[in-house]
């Protein structure tokens, strides 16, 4: 288990990086390796050059502005799991990490990476998309924003040029008191699941549902925003058959295949998902009761 | 290719060394250095037998290139043990029998004591969450999980 010869590049800014990224061929940008180094390791990926942006500064943070969150492409899982600013603006993020690898892979593992990888079954990219996140990217040309619903190109292809990188996320905060549900069917804890839901509900006073958001992820080649399933909600106060008849919407997203899971299976752990998702959800909103 | 010159500290002492460019850490470690307590299980970051920690934060050594630890303080299982008197864990672990082959023990230890820096007091779901990234195919875990709780009462008396 050795990583393929290449060349190794450890540049000092994002101008730096982009200027290789457009200058080499074949060039893969190493944040936390927590998925370029497995790949590299079992040689599914023979990059020529390397760029290591570890020494890349100032795409490490976590921060509020205008009522949002701002988090750094390089920002290690581990800083948002212990971060108390998103436990407190942006919970679903906090409560999705935990799912994320092991205590290994998160003290390295970075939101860049796993975006810019963007596993269908990814906890980042899942969240990212019910939080209708923005992702900057940066190339020679300069900087550019990218809604998340926009950023998957395809299966594991996030929508940016060869000589682009991710450079931060803003994610959209939620109103405080806010319900939110983030659950995932995998084999073994620490696993990519097979099937995960992440849900937000903004309920009124007086229990009523006033906006939701309902996505899954490991379904589709990348998160689906489950947009029949939110209309069902809005307006609903809570009942189990509500919550059931909204999540049965989510029996015909058009789903993937593999060795661990037909299509149907993933459907029907989509139904469940985010049926417990959304019970979660609206148990933990300030106005549910 | 020219080799590459990296310089660390490792369990305390700065040490140099060359290395390829491709070349991880745990190779760097095991090869270069001649430190084979830090064992390869899968190369893959799913097993944490190569767990040492990096600025005293556990990292798989297989998914990190050796030119990433420049400046970097390691640790590793060979700095656990004081000469002849082993860590609290070490005792444990034989006391409790938590180990049958070894291969994931010097992983297990550096996490387990990782944890203990941590939270001195962990409950044994603190246990099993924190070494849910190292696997052992021959204890079940039950008699890891009893030989951390036992160390980590002796280490806080």
């Amino acid at each position: 288990m050795k990583p393929p010869p290449f060349k190794y590049h450890d540049p000092r800014t994002v101008a730096e990086t982009v200027e290789l990224l457009a200058r080499n061929e074949n060039a893969k940008i190493l944040a936390g390796g927590q998925s370029l180094m497995p790949m590299l390791n079992m040689r599914y990926v023979q990059p020529d050059h390397v760029i290591d942006i570890n020494r890349v500064e100032g795409l490490s943070y976590i921060r509020e502005a205008g009522g949002r969150l701002e988090i750094g492409a390089m920002t290690r899982q581990r800083e948002i799991e212990y971060a108390d600013l998103v436990a407190r603006r942006a919970p679903i993020v906090r409560e999705a990490i935990l799912n994320v690898g092991h205590r290994q892979t998160r003290n390295r593992g970075t939101l860049g990476g796993s975006l810019s990888h963007l596993d269908p079954a990814a906890e980042l990219p899942l969240v990212s998309a019910a939080l209708e996140a923005t992702v900057h990217v940066q190339g020679p040309k300069g900087k550019r924003d990218i809604a998340m619903a926009e950023f998957p190109a395809g299966y594991m292809s996030p929508s940016i040029e060869l000589d682009e990188m991710v450079i931060g996320v803003t994610l959209p905060v939620w109103p405080d008191g806010h319900g939110y549900g983030f659950v995932e069917f995998s084999r073994r804890h620490g696993d990519f699941a097979i099937v995960a839901a992440a849900v937000l509900l903004d309920v009124e006073a007086g229990g009523k549902i006033k906006r939701a958001s309902v996505t899954v992820g490991g379904v589709g080649p990348s998160p689906v925003r489950c947009r029949d399933a939110e209309k069902a909600l809005t307006g609903e106060k809570g009942a189990e058959a509500a919550f059931r008849a909204a999540a049965e919407t989510c029996r015909t997203i058009d789903a993937m295949e593999d060795v661990y899971a037909p299509a149907w299976y993933r459907q029907h752990l989509a139904t469940v998902m985010t049926r417990r998702a959304m019970v979660a959800a609206f148990g933990r909103a300030a106005n549910a009761r | 290719m020219a080799r590459a010159h990296v310089t660390t500290t490792i369990n305390g002492d700065v040490v140099d060394f060359l290395c390829e460019a491709d070349q991880t850490l745990l190779s760097a470690l095991r090869d270069e250095l001649r430190m084979t307590g830090t064992k390869e299980g899968c190369g893959t970051g799913d097993c944490g037998a190569c767990s040492v920690t990096i600025d005293g934060r556990l990292v798989c050594s297989c998914l990190v290139l050796a030119v990433e630890v420049e400046g970097k303080a390691i640790d590793t299982i060979e700095g656990m043990a004081d000469g002849e008197n082993l860590h609290p864990l070490q005792k444990k672990f034989l006391e409790h029998a938590a180990l049958q082959c070894g291969i994931c023990t010097p992983g297990i230890l550096i996490a387990a004591r990782s944890l203990l820096e941590r939270n001195p007091d962990p409950s044994e779901t603190e246990i099993r969450y924190w070494l849910a990234g190292n696997l052992c195919r021959c204890t079940g875990y039950h008699k890891i999980v009893e030989a951390v709780l036992d160390a980590a009462r002796e280490m806080r008396s």
